[in-house]
């Protein structure tokens, strides 16, 4: 079994369908920041990574998106070949040229500003983060507002780092541009869109 | 098209047997692979559909230009053994693709490929320049020696 563990796994069961689901759902998750969505289960994925990133990876990724993968994903040797045959999405080494950085160990991520945050002319040239979280269920409370939601909206999360919100304040003072963060826990994902704040932490 | 017997190194017996595979009606392979007993296998990459751009280059040598997009079918199967098998067909039969798919991963496997070089790739081989053979007898046969025309007299 040794071997089937790095063998290259496959990808959704039907590809069309599954990643126009997944596409629709984050999407909702982008114009609902904070709230806990689900993309559908039966995809596959290499051990290592969670369901949610393995669908947002084969719905978005391809040859136009370059992609920065953190040390425990990058240091997996079946990590690079699975997107690379499902996706054909180039892997560089610089943060900076990344349209998405895959994390696995988020409390190791490194300063926000070394991924690309934009430019003033194209500010959807940014990287996205996507972070596999501990939990989206359980854990601290904070409190999040911001444009798509309706005053404020509590999440619940085991999130690393702990003080990502605060190293997210980077986006207010460099609005248009910014760093969208998508978490994912197993097969829930939260959108954290550059517009999104923290109002009150803690509960 | 060369057609020649398997030849040593692996890649070698994979173009071998892609060379006679991707001619080869895709129900006579099916025909054939139904005969042996295949081991579990799983389906990296569904057979699907797509366009790839042909590219060409006037006189062999010129700059490239962009003749025109195919259609392509591929497919990609995993055996539960580990190895990989890849089909890219012309055209939109997806099952062919599939079935390649089938076959070149089956001729990695060392427990495999002897019975599908014996008993697909082999007789389709054969089919094939049986065809071959009988066609270009039947031009053969309508040759024209045009040995009295002399070039260069007059």
């Amino acid at each position: 079994m040794q071997s089937l563990d790095h063998a290259l796994q496959p990808g959704f069961a039907d590809k069309v369908l599954s990643a126009q689901a997944t596409f629709r759902t984050v999407m909702e998750a982008m114009a609902r920041p904070g709230q806990v969505m689900q993309v559908e289960d039966g995809v596959g994925r290499p051990p290592s990574m969670m369901a949610g990133v393995a669908a947002i990876a084969l719905t978005l990724f391809d040859q136009e998106t370059p992609i920065w993968l953190d040390a425990p994903l990058s240091g997996a040797p079946d990590i690079g070949a699975w997107l690379k045959f499902h996706t054909g999405a180039p892997i560089v080494a610089d943060p900076a040229l990344a349209s998405f950085a895959l994390v696995a160990a988020p409390e190791q991520l490194p300063d926000l500003r070394s991924f690309a945050l934009g430019s003033a002319d194209y500010p959807d040239r940014s990287t996205t983060l996507v972070l596999q979280v501990a939990s989206l269920s359980v854990g601290p409370m904070c409190q999040l507002r911001g444009p798509g939601i309706d005053g404020t909206v509590s999440l619940c999360a085991s999130i690393a780092p702990a003080d990502l919100f605060a190293r997210l304040s980077i986006n207010e003072a460099l609005f248009p541009r910014g760093i969208d963060v998508i978490l994912v826990d197993g097969r829930s994902l939260v959108a954290i869109p550059r517009t999104t704040r923290l109002a009150a932490a803690g509960g | 098209m060369d057609g020649n017997m398997s030849g040593n190194t692996l890649q070698e017996r994979r173009q071998g047997a892609m060379q006679v595979l991707s001619h080869a009606p895709a129900a006579d392979i099916a025909l054939r692979m139904a005969e042996l007993p295949l081991p579990p296998y799983q389906q990296l990459r569904a057979p699907e559909n797509g366009l790839v751009m042909v590219r060409g280059r006037i006189g062999g040598d010129g700059a490239p230009f962009n003749l025109g997009e195919a259609t392509v079918s591929r497919a990609a199967i995993r055996l539960h053994s580990g190895e990989v098998g890849f089909g890219y067909v012309l055209g939109r039969d997806g099952e062919k693709a599939r079935l390649i798919a089938l076959c070149d991963a089956l001729i990695q496997s060392p427990d495999h490929a002897s019975a599908i070089e014996a008993k697909v790739v082999a007789p389709l081989r054969a089919e094939m320049r049986a065809a071959r053979d009988q066609a270009a007898a039947q031009a053969a046969a309508t040759r024209v020696d045009f040995y009295t025309m002399v070039r260069g007299e007059g």
